[in-house]
Protein backbone atom coordinates (compact mmCIF):
# COMPACT_ATOMS: atom_id res chain seq x y z
CA UNK A 1 0.00 0.00 0.00
CA UNK A 2 1.79 3.28 -0.94
CA UNK A 3 0.66 6.93 -0.65
CA UNK A 4 -1.19 6.98 -3.40
CA UNK A 5 -4.27 4.75 -2.91
CA UNK A 6 -4.47 7.17 -0.07
CA UNK A 7 -6.20 9.65 -2.84
CA UNK A 8 -9.48 8.16 -3.86
CA UNK A 9 -10.13 7.89 -0.05
CA UNK A 10 -9.62 11.77 0.04
CA UNK A 11 -11.96 11.92 -3.13
CA UNK A 12 -14.54 10.57 -1.30
CA UNK A 13 -14.07 12.12 2.28
CA UNK A 14 -14.24 15.76 -0.20
CA UNK A 15 -17.10 15.25 -2.22
CA UNK A 16 -18.99 13.75 0.98
CA UNK A 17 -18.41 17.04 2.93
CA UNK A 18 -19.35 19.18 0.04
CA UNK A 19 -22.59 16.97 -0.27
CA UNK A 20 -23.27 16.53 3.73
CA UNK A 21 -23.06 20.50 3.77
CA UNK A 22 -25.33 21.08 0.82
CA UNK A 23 -27.65 18.39 2.75
CA UNK A 24 -27.41 19.62 6.47
CA UNK A 25 -27.73 23.49 6.03
CA UNK A 26 -31.48 22.22 4.46
CA UNK A 27 -32.51 20.87 7.47
CA UNK A 28 -34.64 23.12 9.53
CA UNK A 29 -33.76 23.68 13.01
CA UNK A 30 -37.26 22.56 13.54
CA UNK A 31 -35.41 19.00 13.26
CA UNK A 32 -32.41 19.78 14.19
CA UNK A 33 -32.38 16.95 17.71
CA UNK A 34 -33.73 14.29 15.18
CA UNK A 35 -31.12 15.08 12.62
CA UNK A 36 -28.21 15.11 15.18
CA UNK A 37 -29.65 12.02 16.81
CA UNK A 38 -30.26 10.26 13.14
CA UNK A 39 -26.85 11.44 12.10
CA UNK A 40 -25.52 9.18 15.24
CA UNK A 41 -27.16 6.28 14.34
CA UNK A 42 -25.70 6.64 10.56
CA UNK A 43 -22.29 7.19 12.14
CA UNK A 44 -22.44 3.78 13.75
CA UNK A 45 -21.37 2.67 10.24
CA UNK A 46 -18.12 1.96 11.90
CA UNK A 47 -19.92 -1.29 13.16
CA UNK A 48 -18.75 -2.42 9.57
CA UNK A 49 -14.85 -2.26 11.14
CA UNK A 50 -16.42 -3.92 14.40
CA UNK A 51 -18.02 -6.65 12.59
CA UNK A 52 -14.73 -7.46 10.75
CA UNK A 53 -12.43 -7.14 14.19
CA UNK A 54 -14.85 -9.48 15.90
CA UNK A 55 -15.46 -12.10 13.23
CA UNK A 56 -11.97 -12.72 11.63
CA UNK A 57 -10.17 -14.43 14.25
CA UNK A 58 -7.54 -12.43 13.84
CA UNK A 59 -6.60 -12.69 17.42
CA UNK A 60 -7.97 -13.29 20.85
CA UNK A 61 -7.44 -9.25 21.74
CA UNK A 62 -8.76 -8.40 18.15
CA UNK A 63 -11.70 -10.68 18.74
CA UNK A 64 -12.73 -9.02 21.85
CA UNK A 65 -12.34 -5.43 21.35
CA UNK A 66 -13.92 -6.13 18.22
CA UNK A 67 -17.22 -7.54 20.04
CA UNK A 68 -17.22 -4.72 22.49
CA UNK A 69 -17.18 -2.70 19.61
CA UNK A 70 -19.73 -4.25 18.06
CA UNK A 71 -22.51 -4.17 21.07
CA UNK A 72 -21.70 -0.29 21.15
CA UNK A 73 -22.30 0.54 17.28
CA UNK A 74 -25.04 -1.89 17.48
CA UNK A 75 -26.68 -0.20 20.43
CA UNK A 76 -26.14 3.30 18.43
CA UNK A 77 -27.73 2.15 15.10
CA UNK A 78 -30.66 0.74 17.24
CA UNK A 79 -31.48 3.18 19.62
CA UNK A 80 -30.57 5.93 17.06
CA UNK A 81 -33.31 4.71 14.74
CA UNK A 82 -35.56 3.78 17.00
CA UNK A 83 -35.43 7.44 19.27
CA UNK A 84 -35.42 9.48 15.78
CA UNK A 85 -38.68 7.59 14.38
CA UNK A 86 -39.97 7.87 17.86
CA UNK A 87 -39.37 11.80 17.65
CA UNK A 88 -40.17 12.36 14.04
CA UNK A 89 -43.62 10.82 14.44
CA UNK A 90 -44.51 13.44 16.89
CA UNK A 91 -44.08 15.97 14.38
CA UNK A 92 -47.44 16.86 12.97
CA UNK A 93 -49.40 19.15 10.70
CA UNK A 94 -52.03 21.47 12.30
CA UNK A 95 -55.28 18.43 12.76
CA UNK A 96 -58.34 19.37 10.86
CA UNK A 97 -60.77 20.50 12.83
CA UNK A 98 -62.79 17.38 12.71
CA UNK A 99 -59.88 15.69 13.42
CA UNK A 100 -59.22 18.14 16.65
CA UNK A 101 -62.04 16.80 19.12
CA UNK A 102 -61.48 13.25 19.18
CA UNK A 103 -58.05 13.83 20.13
CA UNK A 104 -56.17 13.43 23.62
CA UNK B 1 -19.62 -12.97 -2.35
CA UNK B 2 -17.51 -11.38 -4.55
CA UNK B 3 -15.59 -8.04 -3.29
CA UNK B 4 -16.73 -6.03 -5.61
CA UNK B 5 -20.63 -7.13 -5.31
CA UNK B 6 -19.84 -6.64 -1.89
CA UNK B 7 -18.26 -2.91 -2.64
CA UNK B 8 -21.50 -2.21 -4.99
CA UNK B 9 -23.80 -3.01 -1.84
CA UNK B 10 -21.73 -0.50 0.24
CA UNK B 11 -21.85 2.45 -2.84
CA UNK B 12 -26.10 1.74 -2.47
CA UNK B 13 -25.85 2.45 1.52
CA UNK B 14 -23.82 5.60 0.49
CA UNK B 15 -26.50 6.92 -1.65
CA UNK B 16 -29.40 5.89 0.98
CA UNK B 17 -27.71 7.23 3.75
CA UNK B 18 -27.01 11.06 1.92
CA UNK B 19 -30.96 10.59 0.14
CA UNK B 20 -31.76 9.56 4.15
CA UNK B 21 -30.62 12.90 5.36
CA UNK B 22 -31.87 15.04 2.25
CA UNK B 23 -35.59 13.59 3.86
CA UNK B 24 -34.69 15.62 7.04
CA UNK B 25 -35.21 18.93 4.97
CA UNK B 26 -38.67 18.62 5.40
CA UNK B 27 -40.99 17.13 8.65
CA UNK B 28 -43.29 15.77 5.72
CA UNK B 29 -40.71 13.47 4.48
CA UNK B 30 -38.32 13.01 7.25
CA UNK B 31 -39.95 9.55 7.84
CA UNK B 32 -39.43 7.91 4.67
CA UNK B 33 -36.09 9.36 4.96
CA UNK B 34 -35.38 7.97 7.74
CA UNK B 35 -36.59 4.14 6.39
CA UNK B 36 -34.18 4.78 3.52
CA UNK B 37 -31.15 5.80 5.84
CA UNK B 38 -32.25 2.30 7.91
CA UNK B 39 -32.48 0.30 4.80
CA UNK B 40 -28.50 1.67 3.80
CA UNK B 41 -27.73 0.33 7.37
CA UNK B 42 -29.00 -2.95 6.70
CA UNK B 43 -27.34 -3.26 3.47
CA UNK B 44 -23.87 -2.76 4.39
CA UNK B 45 -23.96 -4.80 7.85
CA UNK B 46 -25.35 -8.17 5.25
CA UNK B 47 -22.96 -6.77 2.73
CA UNK B 48 -19.85 -6.85 5.33
CA UNK B 49 -21.69 -10.25 6.84
CA UNK B 50 -20.59 -11.52 3.58
CA UNK B 51 -16.60 -10.99 3.68
CA UNK B 52 -14.44 -13.71 3.30
CA UNK B 53 -12.63 -11.92 6.08
CA UNK B 54 -15.11 -13.04 8.28
CA UNK B 55 -14.72 -16.85 9.62
CA UNK B 56 -16.55 -17.12 13.15
CA UNK B 57 -19.97 -15.82 13.51
CA UNK B 58 -20.28 -16.73 17.57
CA UNK B 59 -19.01 -13.21 18.99
CA UNK B 60 -20.69 -11.15 16.04
CA UNK B 61 -24.18 -12.80 16.91
CA UNK B 62 -23.61 -11.94 20.66
CA UNK B 63 -22.53 -8.60 20.34
CA UNK B 64 -25.76 -7.69 17.75
CA UNK B 65 -28.03 -8.85 19.87
CA UNK B 66 -26.53 -7.48 22.97
CA UNK B 67 -26.18 -4.27 21.54
CA UNK B 68 -30.01 -4.67 19.56
CA UNK B 69 -31.24 -4.76 22.55
CA UNK B 70 -29.66 -2.08 24.79
CA UNK B 71 -30.52 0.12 21.63
CA UNK B 72 -33.84 -0.88 21.67
CA UNK B 73 -34.38 -0.44 25.47
CA UNK B 74 -32.86 2.81 25.37
CA UNK B 75 -34.65 4.38 22.22
CA UNK B 76 -38.20 2.90 23.72
CA UNK B 77 -37.89 4.39 27.14
CA UNK B 78 -35.70 7.20 27.56
CA UNK B 79 -38.43 10.23 27.92
CA UNK B 80 -37.94 13.07 25.30
CA UNK B 81 -36.39 15.63 28.29
CA UNK B 82 -33.80 13.62 28.64
CA UNK B 83 -33.22 13.27 24.87
CA UNK B 84 -29.94 15.51 25.37
CA UNK B 85 -28.79 13.06 28.57
CA UNK B 86 -29.26 10.08 25.58
CA UNK B 87 -27.67 11.38 22.35
CA UNK B 88 -24.43 12.40 24.69
CA UNK B 89 -24.35 9.05 25.80
CA UNK B 90 -24.51 7.30 22.35
CA UNK B 91 -22.17 9.82 20.98
CA UNK B 92 -19.50 8.02 23.50
CA UNK B 93 -20.66 4.43 22.33
CA UNK B 94 -20.12 5.68 18.48
CA UNK B 95 -16.85 6.78 19.58
CA UNK B 96 -15.58 4.18 21.66
CA UNK B 97 -16.82 2.12 18.44
CA UNK B 98 -14.58 3.63 15.98
CA UNK B 99 -11.47 3.62 18.59
CA UNK B 100 -12.02 0.20 19.67
CA UNK B 101 -11.84 -0.50 16.04
CA UNK B 102 -8.79 1.48 15.83
CA UNK B 103 -6.57 -0.35 18.55
CA UNK B 104 -7.85 -3.68 17.49
CA UNK B 105 -6.37 -2.64 14.22
CA UNK B 106 -3.09 -1.71 15.70
CA UNK B 107 -2.43 -4.34 17.91
CA UNK B 108 -3.44 -6.69 15.27
CA UNK B 109 -0.47 -5.55 12.83
CA UNK B 110 1.51 -5.36 15.77
CA UNK B 111 2.58 -1.85 14.52
CA UNK B 112 3.68 -2.73 11.50
CA UNK B 113 1.96 -0.03 9.64
CA UNK B 114 2.75 2.63 6.63
CA UNK B 115 2.74 5.89 8.16
CA UNK B 116 -0.74 7.10 6.28
CA UNK B 117 -2.36 4.33 7.46
CA UNK B 118 -0.93 4.84 10.97
CA UNK B 119 -2.21 8.67 10.45
CA UNK B 120 -5.46 7.23 10.13
CA UNK B 121 -5.23 5.00 12.71
CA UNK B 122 -3.82 8.04 14.78
CA UNK B 123 -6.84 10.33 14.10
CA UNK B 124 -9.08 7.64 14.87
CA UNK B 125 -8.06 6.48 18.19
CA UNK B 126 -7.33 9.92 18.92
CA UNK B 127 -10.57 11.32 18.18
CA UNK B 128 -12.25 7.94 19.49
CA UNK B 129 -10.99 8.23 22.84
CA UNK B 130 -11.42 11.93 23.86
CA UNK B 131 -15.11 11.85 22.85
CA UNK B 132 -15.75 8.67 24.73
CA UNK B 133 -15.00 10.57 27.55
CA UNK B 134 -15.82 13.87 26.77
CA UNK B 135 -19.30 12.76 25.94
CA UNK B 136 -19.42 10.57 28.97
CA UNK B 137 -18.58 13.74 31.18
CA UNK B 138 -21.41 15.88 29.44
CA UNK B 139 -24.29 13.36 29.81
CA UNK B 140 -23.18 13.31 34.08
CA UNK B 141 -23.30 16.92 33.39
CA UNK B 142 -26.84 17.05 31.62
CA UNK B 143 -27.94 13.82 33.87
CA UNK B 144 -27.27 16.27 36.90
CA UNK B 145 -24.66 13.77 38.65
CA UNK B 146 -21.91 16.61 37.96
CA UNK B 147 -22.24 19.76 38.80
CA UNK B 148 -23.70 21.89 35.60
CA UNK B 149 -21.42 24.84 36.75
CA UNK B 150 -18.39 24.88 34.73
CA UNK B 151 -15.81 23.36 36.72
CA UNK B 152 -12.76 25.18 37.08
CA UNK B 153 -8.89 25.30 38.01
CA UNK B 154 -5.97 27.89 38.09
CA UNK B 155 -3.54 27.11 34.49
CA UNK B 156 -6.54 25.22 33.42
CA UNK B 157 -5.46 26.32 29.58
CA UNK B 158 -2.43 25.69 29.70
CA UNK B 159 -2.70 22.51 31.37
CA UNK B 160 -4.82 21.39 28.71
CA UNK B 161 -2.85 22.95 25.72
CA UNK B 162 0.03 21.20 26.93
CA UNK B 163 -1.71 17.79 27.78
CA UNK B 164 -2.86 18.47 24.15
CA UNK B 165 0.67 19.37 23.24
CA UNK B 166 1.99 15.48 24.52
CA UNK B 167 -1.27 13.70 23.00
CA UNK B 168 0.13 15.47 19.36
CA UNK B 169 3.40 15.33 20.28
CA UNK B 170 3.06 10.95 20.69
CA UNK B 171 0.66 10.99 17.59
CA UNK B 172 3.70 12.28 15.95
CA UNK B 173 6.35 10.14 16.59
CA UNK B 174 3.95 7.02 15.71
CA UNK B 175 4.18 8.44 12.66
CA UNK B 176 8.06 8.18 12.54
CA UNK B 177 8.13 4.99 14.38
CA UNK B 178 4.88 3.40 14.43
CA UNK B 179 6.10 0.47 15.98
CA UNK B 180 6.35 1.80 19.42
CA UNK B 181 3.61 0.74 21.00
CA UNK B 182 4.02 2.19 24.27
CA UNK B 183 3.38 5.65 22.48
CA UNK B 184 0.67 4.64 21.46
CA UNK B 185 -1.49 3.15 24.28
CA UNK B 186 -0.16 6.61 26.15
CA UNK B 187 -1.71 8.56 23.53
CA UNK B 188 -5.14 7.15 23.88
CA UNK B 189 -4.59 7.68 28.34
CA UNK B 190 -3.99 11.15 27.37
CA UNK B 191 -7.02 11.44 25.10
CA UNK B 192 -8.80 9.91 27.62
CA UNK B 193 -7.76 12.66 30.21
CA UNK B 194 -8.06 15.39 27.31
CA UNK B 195 -11.54 14.31 26.54
CA UNK B 196 -12.67 15.14 30.21
CA UNK B 197 -11.04 18.28 30.60
CA UNK B 198 -12.05 19.65 27.43
CA UNK B 199 -15.88 19.33 28.86
CA UNK B 200 -15.49 19.75 32.92
CA UNK B 201 -14.73 23.71 32.47
CA UNK B 202 -18.17 24.25 30.17
CA UNK B 203 -21.70 25.40 31.70
CA UNK B 204 -24.95 23.29 31.25
CA UNK B 205 -25.79 26.90 29.10
CA UNK B 206 -23.01 26.38 26.01
CA UNK B 207 -24.26 22.44 26.05
CA UNK B 208 -25.71 22.98 22.82
CA UNK B 209 -22.44 23.62 21.17
CA UNK B 210 -20.16 21.14 23.06
CA UNK B 211 -23.53 18.00 21.26
CA UNK B 212 -23.20 19.60 18.42
CA UNK B 213 -19.59 19.76 18.60
CA UNK B 214 -18.49 15.98 19.97
CA UNK B 215 -21.50 14.86 17.46
CA UNK B 216 -19.10 15.99 14.37
CA UNK B 217 -15.58 14.72 16.58
CA UNK B 218 -17.80 10.98 16.76
CA UNK B 219 -18.85 11.34 12.91
CA UNK B 220 -14.63 12.24 11.80
CA UNK B 221 -13.66 9.53 14.15
CA UNK B 222 -15.91 7.07 11.44
CA UNK B 223 -14.23 8.87 8.69
CA UNK B 224 -11.16 8.35 9.77
CA UNK B 225 -11.73 4.48 10.81
CA UNK B 226 -12.91 4.53 6.87
CA UNK B 227 -9.50 6.06 5.67
CA UNK B 228 -7.39 3.26 8.00
CA UNK B 229 -10.11 0.45 6.49
CA UNK B 230 -9.93 2.10 3.19
CA UNK B 231 -13.71 1.32 3.13
CA UNK B 232 -15.81 4.33 1.31
CA UNK B 233 -19.26 3.70 3.15
CA UNK B 234 -17.12 4.28 6.60
CA UNK B 235 -15.79 7.71 4.77
CA UNK B 236 -19.09 8.30 3.43
CA UNK B 237 -21.21 8.65 6.72
CA UNK B 238 -18.67 9.85 9.28
CA UNK B 239 -18.49 13.04 6.96
CA UNK B 240 -21.90 13.04 6.79
CA UNK B 241 -21.82 13.05 10.29
CA UNK B 242 -18.92 14.80 11.30
CA UNK B 243 -20.27 17.99 9.08
CA UNK B 244 -23.67 17.74 10.41
CA UNK B 245 -22.60 18.13 13.71
CA UNK B 246 -19.88 20.94 13.09
CA UNK B 247 -22.52 22.97 10.94
CA UNK B 248 -24.94 22.49 14.08
CA UNK B 249 -22.09 24.09 16.51
CA UNK B 250 -21.73 27.22 14.09
CA UNK B 251 -25.64 27.97 13.91
CA UNK B 252 -25.13 27.54 17.89
CA UNK B 253 -22.17 29.62 18.56
CA UNK B 254 -23.90 32.33 15.92
CA UNK B 255 -27.09 32.01 18.09
CA UNK B 256 -25.09 33.35 21.36
CA UNK B 257 -22.32 35.42 18.81
CA UNK B 258 -19.56 33.64 20.23
CA UNK B 259 -16.59 32.13 18.71
CA UNK B 260 -15.96 27.86 19.63
CA UNK B 261 -12.69 29.21 21.01
CA UNK B 262 -14.78 31.46 23.46
CA UNK B 263 -16.91 28.86 24.24
CA UNK B 264 -14.27 25.90 24.98
CA UNK B 265 -11.61 28.13 26.88
CA UNK B 266 -14.07 30.88 27.99
CA UNK B 267 -15.63 29.17 30.69
CA UNK B 268 -18.76 31.30 30.33
CA UNK B 269 -21.09 31.91 33.51
CA UNK B 270 -18.03 31.81 36.11
CA UNK B 271 -18.16 35.32 35.96
CA UNK B 272 -20.80 37.50 37.10
CA UNK B 273 -22.12 40.01 35.23
CA UNK B 274 -19.62 42.74 35.99
CA UNK B 275 -20.49 44.97 33.45
CA UNK B 276 -24.07 44.98 33.41
CA UNK B 277 -25.20 47.96 35.28
CA UNK B 278 -26.63 46.64 38.62
CA UNK B 279 -30.54 46.76 38.41
CA UNK B 280 -32.72 48.65 40.94
CA UNK B 281 -35.83 49.09 39.64
CA UNK B 282 -38.90 47.40 40.89
CA UNK B 283 -40.13 44.06 39.67
CA UNK B 284 -43.86 44.01 38.96
CA UNK B 285 -45.74 40.82 39.92
CA UNK B 286 -49.09 39.44 39.08
CA UNK B 287 -51.62 37.39 39.94
CA UNK B 288 -52.89 34.26 38.24
CA UNK B 289 -56.59 35.82 37.42
CA UNK B 290 -54.83 39.03 36.10
CA UNK B 291 -52.73 37.11 33.58
CA UNK B 292 -55.33 34.69 32.66
CA UNK B 293 -57.66 37.94 31.87
CA UNK B 294 -55.16 39.22 30.04
CA UNK B 295 -54.25 36.37 28.28
CA UNK B 296 -58.08 35.29 27.54
CA UNK B 297 -58.80 38.83 25.84
CA UNK B 298 -56.13 39.07 23.67
CA UNK B 299 -55.35 38.93 20.01
CA UNK B 300 -51.72 37.27 19.88
CA UNK B 301 -49.91 35.41 22.42
CA UNK B 302 -46.64 34.14 21.87
CA UNK B 303 -45.11 31.46 24.17
CA UNK B 304 -41.17 31.54 24.72
CA UNK B 305 -39.63 28.18 25.80
CA UNK B 306 -36.58 27.57 27.42
CA UNK B 307 -35.10 24.52 29.46
CA UNK B 308 -36.87 25.38 32.19
CA UNK B 309 -40.04 24.24 30.51
CA UNK B 310 -37.92 20.99 30.30
CA UNK B 311 -37.14 20.47 33.57
CA UNK B 312 -40.44 21.43 34.92
CA UNK B 313 -42.45 19.11 32.44
CA UNK B 314 -44.37 21.73 31.46
CA UNK B 315 -44.55 21.14 27.56
CA UNK B 316 -48.51 19.88 28.37
CA UNK B 317 -49.95 22.39 30.32
CA UNK B 318 -48.57 25.11 27.70
CA UNK B 319 -50.47 23.01 24.65
CA UNK B 320 -53.16 23.18 26.89
CA UNK B 321 -52.66 26.66 27.70
CA UNK B 322 -52.40 27.23 24.10
CA UNK B 323 -55.52 25.26 22.98
CA UNK B 324 -57.72 26.96 25.24
CA UNK B 325 -56.96 30.19 24.50
CA UNK B 326 -57.28 29.22 20.48
CA UNK B 327 -60.52 28.11 21.22
CA UNK B 328 -61.40 31.35 22.57
CA UNK B 329 -60.07 33.37 18.72
CA UNK B 330 -56.35 33.79 20.37
CA UNK B 331 -54.05 33.59 18.21
CA UNK B 332 -50.72 31.48 19.74
CA UNK B 333 -47.78 30.92 18.56
CA UNK B 334 -44.38 29.64 20.05
CA UNK B 335 -41.01 31.81 19.50
CA UNK B 336 -38.10 29.03 19.53
CA UNK B 337 -34.58 30.19 20.25
CA UNK B 338 -31.75 28.30 18.41
CA UNK B 339 -30.03 27.59 22.05
CA UNK B 340 -32.80 26.94 24.08
CA UNK B 341 -32.74 23.99 26.05
CA UNK B 342 -29.65 21.84 26.38
CA UNK B 343 -29.08 20.69 22.46
CA UNK B 344 -30.00 21.97 19.17
CA UNK B 345 -33.75 21.68 18.61
CA UNK B 346 -34.79 20.74 21.86
CA UNK B 347 -37.89 22.66 22.56
CA UNK B 348 -39.52 21.18 19.86
CA UNK B 349 -39.36 18.15 20.16
CA UNK B 350 -40.59 18.53 23.58
CA UNK B 351 -43.69 20.72 22.04
CA UNK B 352 -43.98 18.35 19.56
CA UNK B 353 -44.27 15.91 21.95
CA UNK B 354 -46.88 17.81 23.36
CA UNK B 355 -49.26 17.27 20.38
CA UNK B 356 -48.19 21.42 18.88
CA UNK B 357 -48.30 21.30 15.43
CA UNK B 358 -45.31 22.25 14.23
CA UNK B 359 -46.80 25.05 12.03
CA UNK B 360 -47.18 27.18 15.55
CA UNK B 361 -43.15 26.72 15.69
CA UNK B 362 -41.38 29.78 14.80
CA UNK B 363 -37.72 30.62 14.27
CA UNK B 364 -36.05 33.48 15.66
CA UNK B 365 -35.99 35.90 12.68
CA UNK B 366 -39.60 34.58 11.57
CA UNK B 367 -41.07 35.68 14.98
CA UNK B 368 -39.40 38.86 15.92
CA UNK B 369 -40.96 41.07 13.41
CA UNK B 370 -44.02 39.61 15.27
CA UNK B 371 -43.00 40.99 18.73
CA UNK B 372 -44.39 44.43 18.37
CA UNK B 373 -48.17 43.30 17.17
CA UNK B 374 -48.42 41.12 20.41
CA UNK B 375 -50.50 41.14 23.33
CA UNK B 376 -49.05 39.15 25.57
CA UNK B 377 -45.57 37.16 25.53
CA UNK B 378 -45.24 34.45 27.88
CA UNK B 379 -42.08 33.35 29.07
CA UNK B 380 -41.41 29.73 30.38
CA UNK B 381 -38.41 29.05 32.07
CA UNK B 382 -35.89 31.10 29.43
CA UNK B 383 -34.12 33.93 30.72
CA UNK B 384 -31.06 34.77 28.68
CA UNK B 385 -32.57 34.33 25.12
CA UNK B 386 -35.04 37.04 26.19
CA UNK B 387 -32.55 39.27 27.80
CA UNK B 388 -32.68 42.84 26.26
CA UNK B 389 -29.23 43.57 27.01
CA UNK B 390 -27.68 41.17 24.52
CA UNK B 391 -29.16 44.10 21.93
CA UNK B 392 -28.65 47.41 24.37
CA UNK B 393 -25.64 46.79 26.25
CA UNK B 394 -22.40 46.73 24.39
CA UNK B 395 -20.81 45.86 27.57
CA UNK B 396 -23.04 42.57 28.98
CA UNK B 397 -21.15 39.18 28.32
CA UNK B 398 -23.60 38.29 25.58
CA UNK B 399 -23.74 41.36 24.25
CA UNK B 400 -24.79 41.08 19.94
CA UNK B 401 -26.86 37.67 20.86
CA UNK B 402 -29.72 37.45 18.58
CA UNK B 403 -32.90 37.34 21.22
CA UNK B 404 -36.30 37.05 20.93
CA UNK B 405 -37.74 40.71 21.83
CA UNK B 406 -40.29 39.87 24.23
CA UNK B 407 -40.01 43.41 25.46
CA UNK B 408 -41.43 44.76 22.31
CA UNK B 409 -44.80 43.06 23.12
CA UNK B 410 -47.00 45.12 24.72
CA UNK B 411 -46.88 42.59 27.98
CA UNK B 412 -44.67 40.41 28.58
CA UNK B 413 -45.64 37.70 31.30
CA UNK B 414 -42.36 36.02 32.94
CA UNK B 415 -43.18 32.61 34.45
CA UNK B 416 -40.27 31.97 36.95
CA UNK B 417 -39.59 29.95 40.22
CA UNK B 418 -38.32 32.86 42.50
CA UNK B 419 -36.62 36.56 42.29
CA UNK B 420 -32.95 34.82 41.88
CA UNK B 421 -31.15 35.56 38.50
CA UNK B 422 -31.11 32.74 36.05
CA UNK B 423 -28.36 29.91 35.26
CA UNK B 424 -25.53 32.64 33.99
CA UNK B 425 -25.69 34.56 36.92
CA UNK B 426 -26.61 37.94 35.07
CA UNK B 427 -29.01 39.97 35.59
CA UNK B 428 -32.11 40.53 33.28
CA UNK B 429 -33.05 43.80 32.79
CA UNK B 430 -36.46 42.71 30.94
CA UNK B 431 -37.82 42.05 34.61
CA UNK B 432 -37.58 45.17 35.51
CA UNK B 433 -39.43 46.80 32.30
CA UNK B 434 -43.07 48.50 33.02
CA UNK B 435 -44.28 46.29 30.52
CA UNK B 436 -42.97 43.11 32.32
CA UNK B 437 -44.87 41.60 35.11
CA UNK B 438 -43.85 38.70 36.93
CA UNK B 439 -45.58 35.08 38.03
CA UNK B 440 -43.74 33.12 40.78
CA UNK B 441 -44.24 29.58 41.09
CA UNK B 442 -43.59 25.93 39.34
CA UNK B 443 -43.93 26.47 36.08
CA UNK B 444 -46.58 23.50 35.55
CA UNK B 445 -48.19 24.68 38.69
CA UNK B 446 -48.63 28.35 37.12
CA UNK B 447 -49.72 27.09 33.79
CA UNK B 448 -52.14 24.85 35.07
CA UNK B 449 -53.66 27.55 37.14
CA UNK B 450 -53.85 29.78 34.45
CA UNK B 451 -55.69 27.63 32.39
CA UNK B 452 -58.47 26.99 35.02
CA UNK B 453 -58.70 30.87 35.25
CA UNK B 454 -58.82 31.16 31.80
CA UNK B 455 -61.88 28.43 31.65
CA UNK B 456 -63.72 30.45 34.27
CA UNK B 457 -63.59 33.69 32.18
Amino acid sequence: MNILSLIPSLYVFVLAAFLGYQVISRVPPLLHTPLMSATNAISAISLVGSLVAAGANYNKVSTVLGFVAVVCATTNVVGGFVITDRMLRMFKRRPGPAEKGGKE
Amino acid sequence: MPAYLIELLYLLSGVLFIMGLRGMSHPETARRGMFYAEFGMLIAIVGTLMQHEIVRYDWIIAGLAIGSLLGLAMGLWVPMTAMPQRTAFSHAFGAAAAGLVGVSEYYRHGGHLEPFKMGALGFEVLLGSLTTTGSLIACGKLQGLLPGKPLLFKGQNVFNMTLLALTVACFVSLLVHPQATSAFYLMIGLALIFGVLLVIPIGSADMPVVMSLLNSYAGLASAATGFALGNNVLIIAGTLDGFSGFILSILMCKAMNRSITNVLFGAFGSVSGHAAAAQTGEMREIGVEDAATQLAYARQVVFVPGYGMATAQAQHVIRELGETLEERGVTVKFAIHPVAGRMPGHMNVLLAEANVPYSELYELEQINPDFPSTDVAVIVGANDVVNPDARDNPGSPIAGMPILEVDRAKLAIVLKRGKGRGFSGLENPLFFKENTAMLYGDAKDSLTRLVQAVHKL
